[in-house]
């Protein structure tokens, strides 16, 4: 049992992660039905960049809640500009053409982002600065540390401020509105490709903080963690069905518990055959089976095919 | 194309016959790594003509195209090898392990293939990495695929006592293993080509256009594009698990490295660069993103060490920065490809929704 | 025994909708039968459960002594239901004749080892369905018009390419969208004369149309559907003075 409630912190603690970069896709999916497809790799600079600031901070002797909240706030606007810059790039000048075609220019980005990011952080494994002492609290026979409850309580907070944004502000009204049909959206007055570029910003800004957290949480940073996080993430935002932002949250949570428990008991319930290194697997194994048996996600509101 | 002399088609293609019989010759002259690097490029062409059947005549986005190249290779050698001391003739393992990835190709498209383009894109992407994680993790408790380490010693084609792997020398002239294989990928080339070729101009290959633009229509025409879609699943999955098994027996050792995301990308970028649609095109596109790394090498490296004493960035760098790049530009400024297909460029340059 | 289709109590809800409730009405072999109501009548929502592309809530269609309950889009065609499409579905980036050749699919067997091999037999096929290919764009009037891309013709002939597809696959009854819209006067009277041409190969046309004297002229009955529901039926000129009907067309002066 305790097993069982050790295993629930921690899948809710990546879990939270996952939602905070799941929200990413599910928005600029919802504004341009596209897949953002290198949405991990702003999550990955934003991880790298923070890394930096962090290790140049941390002999100063500030307070060590300082030190990574100057790295978040150095890596928010990193992340924004290339966010910015992927939309600018990738995706306005294709948004006309054929679906596959922004697909295979983000992929193209990924790559040179990932490379990029490889030339100034080195293809090593980067340990990530752990000046923030971790502390654990019992709660009966398993622990949570206090970085897991600082995860958690950020994704919270985060995904409270992007749901005031886009429920209660002018702003995140042109934002719906675009999502449900662009063509009269721009007719009522909404400048499209200015809501189209906030959202790739708003996405972006999330990606560095997720970012940031995946950074403290595992320890480390690489140039290539981007690419399977955002692919769970993204499973997560199909899971709670593409496009609906209470989904996106969800869908991290659930996947972060259904990862975790995972790779926790299928020891147990394979008699060892397979072990906690197939964790990895579990997400694709969600994807494709709601993709196929429920391809609207679990509060996925879109019914279908669009094209 | 039928405006052209019959004559002169002849005579060019015998020219180029020839071209592609003296080749490894005139290339080990430079060296035997050579033959090997073009060996390999011939590798990555089967690869993308069996992706173009997928990507470019079907239109379905396949992120995982490697895991059927791992397939292949793992089948090849997993019989042929030390590792279970089986070592099956390769006339048998090959077309096993193209079956084996055709029957996986299957499994995953059928209860994918309904799902909308760039759902596809990503689940096959997922698939990819679910074998990957599979080949890296079958060592326990039964060791299988030998994990990370991979399978070594694996069997060259042997036929009676003709060994690829061994050098010869017939008619006077040196055969080393990479020529042998040379003119054993050559072959097999040449046949998935005219195979590629025929099916786009078949029935099956017009019921794949069809599906391509307009789905709905094709079903009202009486196509049955679940199936048709299966089918260059399929066939493209066992292009791809043939070529892995011809990369087990001249590498001789596989591991899950081989087989990772980025290798899936770059066959994508191949199709894409050379023309999606257009067999000639995707055979230049692999071509040229295969020999990129060999060029880079000789060009920006002594560049590099000339301008600043030593080498600032890695090759491997420059080319995947160089390949991002590409598909990025390619998308933008020439969506169809270097060489397009007539089709495709209609399609991908006139379609607004 | 001389119905060729039969609609029996067919109904279809999307969300608080009714598009169609519970609709009958059977079609004898070789009429032209007409199929008009007001804009959201309901029906092309009859053509798509017809054709497959939609189930029906309640009711079924018999078709030539078989029932079409729960068929694929492409089992209908086999079965020899064709149609076209009200906003033209041609694949437009292929050649007209390519479109009538993908048409022939359903008739025709050739699998991946024929197209390999190239046998005798498969070489046979495909010579014989470019010939008929070209033959319906000859029986509809666009051959010279052949090798251009289905995309690029101009809007009639875009219409008529698309029946030349339907036809290929050599169908029983042939279900048209609306195929004069959008076309001009001497189009649409070239249009009539191909419709009455396909009738006279033995071809049952189900016709859904806007343009009143082209289904006035041509249609042997009409079915009216008003509100997914069909409230007259019966030879255009006794419709035409149905109370109901004018009521339902009510300021649409086509209907007069």
């Amino acid at each position: 049992m305790d097993i069982f409630i050790q295993q629930l912190i921690n899948g809710v603690t990546l879990g939270s992660v996952y939602a905070v970069v799941a929200l990413g896709y599910t928005m600029v999916y919802g504004i341009i039905q596209l897949i953002n497809f290198a949405h991990g790799e702003v999550v990955m600079i934003g991880a790298m960049v923070a890394f930096s600031v962090i290790t140049a901070l941390a002999p100063g002797g500030w307070p060590p809640l300082m030190v990574v909240a100057a790295g978040t706030i150095v890596a928010i606007p990193v992340c924004m500009a290339i966010g910015y810059g992927l939309e600018r790039i990738a995706y306005r000048p294709l948004r006309n053409a054929p679906r596959l075609a922004p697909l295979i220019s983000a992929i193209g980005m990924s790559i040179i982002l990932q490379h990029l990011a490889l030339l100034v952080w080195s293809r090593n494994f980067i340990a990530f600065p752990q000046i923030i002492k971790s502390e654990p609290y019992h709660i009966g026979g398993a622990i949570i540390t206090n970085v897991q409850i600082a995860i958690i309580a950020t994704s919270v907070a985060m995904m409270a401020g992007l749901a005031l944004m886009v429920y209660r502000t002018r702003l995140g009204t042109a934002m719906r509105a675009t999502a449900q049909n662009p063509q009269v959206a721009g007719l009522m007055g909404v400048d499209i490709n200015r809501i189209i570029a906030v959202t790739f910003l708003i996405a972006a800004a999330l990606a560095a903080v997720a970012g940031v957290m995946v950074g403290s949480y595992y320890g480390i940073a690489h140039y290539q963690m981007g690419s399977l996080l955002g692919l769970k993430a993204f499973s997560a935002a199909v899971l709670g069905g593409i496009g609906n932002l209470p989904g996106a949250m969800l869908g991290g949570v659930l996947l972060g518990v259904v990862e975790a428990l995972g790779a926790g008991y299928i020891g147990d319930f394979t008699n060892n055959w397979f072990g906690s290194n197939y964790q990895d697997v579990f997400a694709f194994i969600v994807l494709i089976a709601v993709l196929v048996f429920r391809p609207t996600g679990l509060l996925g509101e879109r019914v279908g095919d669009r094209t | 194309m039928k405006g052209r002399n019959p004559a002169l088609i002849w005579v060019g293609a015998g020219l180029v016959a020839i071209a592609l019989l003296a080749l490894p010759f005139a290339l080990a002259q430079a060296g035997t790594a050579w033959v090997r690097i073009t060996n390999f490029a011939i590798l990555y062409v089967l690869l993308a003509l069996g992706l173009n059947i997928v990507v470019g005549f079907a239109g379905l986005l396949d992120l995982g195209y490697i895991a059927f190249y791992a397939l292949g290779a793992y089948v090849y050698a997993l019989l042929a090898s030390p590792h279970f001391n089986l070592h099956l003739p390769f006339w048998l393992t090959l077309p096993f392990g193209a079956l084996v990835a055709c029957l996986f190709g299957v499994l995953l498209g059928a209860p994918t293939l309904k799902l909308r383009g760039d759902y596809l894109a990503i689940v096959t992407l997922g698939f990819g990495e679910i074998i990957r994680i599979f080949l890296n993790n079958l060592a326990r408790p039964v060791n299988i695929t030998n994990g990370p380490q991979g399978v070594s010693r694996i069997d060259p084609f042997r036929l009676g006592g003709f060994d690829f792997g061994k050098s010869e020398t017939l008619f006077g002239l040196a055969f080393s293993a990479p020529i042998k294989y040379y003119y054993f990928l050559l072959a097999v080339m040449i046949v998935v080509i005219i195979t590629t070729i025929r099916l786009q101009n078949s029935r099956i290959g017009r019921a794949w256009e069809a599906v391509r633009e307009d789905e709905t229509a094709a079903r009202a025409m009486g196509i049955d594009t679940t199936s048709i879609k299966l089918l260059a699943f399929a066939i493209g999955a066992s292009f791809g698990g043939l070529a892995g098994g011809m990369f087990s027996a001249i590498q001789g050792f596989i591991s899950p490295e081989s087989f990772v995301l980025v290798e899936s990308i770059m066959v994508v970028s191949m199709v894409v660069l050379g023309g999606m649609g257009n067999v000639w095109g995707v055979i230049l596109g692999a071509v040229l993103l295969s020999f990129a790394p060999e060029v880079l090498r000789y060009t920006v490296e002594p560049v590099q060490k000339s301008l600043f004493g030593r080498s600032l960035v890695e090759p491997e760098v420059i080319r995947m920065l160089l390949f991002g790049l590409a598909m990025v530009l390619i998308m933008r400024f020439r969506p169809a490809g270097l060489l397009p297909s007539a089709v495709r460029k209609r399609e991908l340059a006139e379609r607004k929704e | 025994m001389s119905a060729l289709l039969q609609a029996e109590g067919v109904s279809k809800r999307f969300g608080g909708v009714q598009a169609l409730a519970g609709v009958g009405f059977s079609i004898r072999r070789g009429e032209i039968y007409g199929l008009i109501g007001p804009n959201g009548a309901g029906k092309t929502t009859l053509f798509n459960l017809l054709t497959g592309i939609y189930l029906p809530d309640e009711g079924a269609f018999s078709f030539d002594g078989r029932l079409l309950a729960g068929l694929k889009p492409h089992q209908v065609a086999e079965a020899g239901i064709a149609r076209t499409f009200q906003n033209i579905r041609l694949f437009a980036n292929l050649s007209a004749l390519e479109n009538v050749m993908i048409g022939r699919h359903v008739r025709t067997r050739a699998g991946v080892l024929g197209a390999v091999l190239r046998d005798r037999a498969t070489r046979g096929e495909e010579a014989a369905i470019e010939r008929r290919a070209l033959e319906l764009l000859e029986y509809v009037g666009i051959a010279a018009r052949a090798n251009d891309a289905a995309g690029s013709l101009p809007y009639g002939d875009q219409r008529r390419l698309e029946i030349a597809r339907a036809l290929a696959t050599e169908p029983k009854l042939l279900a048209l969208d609306e195929p004069a819209a959008g076309m001009n006067a001497s189009e649409t009277a070239a249009l009539r004369g191909l419709l009455e041409r396909i009738r006279g190969d033995g071809i049952t046309i189900l016709l859904i149309e806007h343009d009143m004297k082209l289904v006035m002229r041509v249609c042997d009955r009409v079915l009216v559907l008003d509100y997914g529901e069909r409230i007259a039926e019966g030879p255009p000129g006794e419709v035409q003075k149905n109370p109901r009907v004018i009521e339902a067309y009510l300021g649409a002066p086509a209907a007069v």
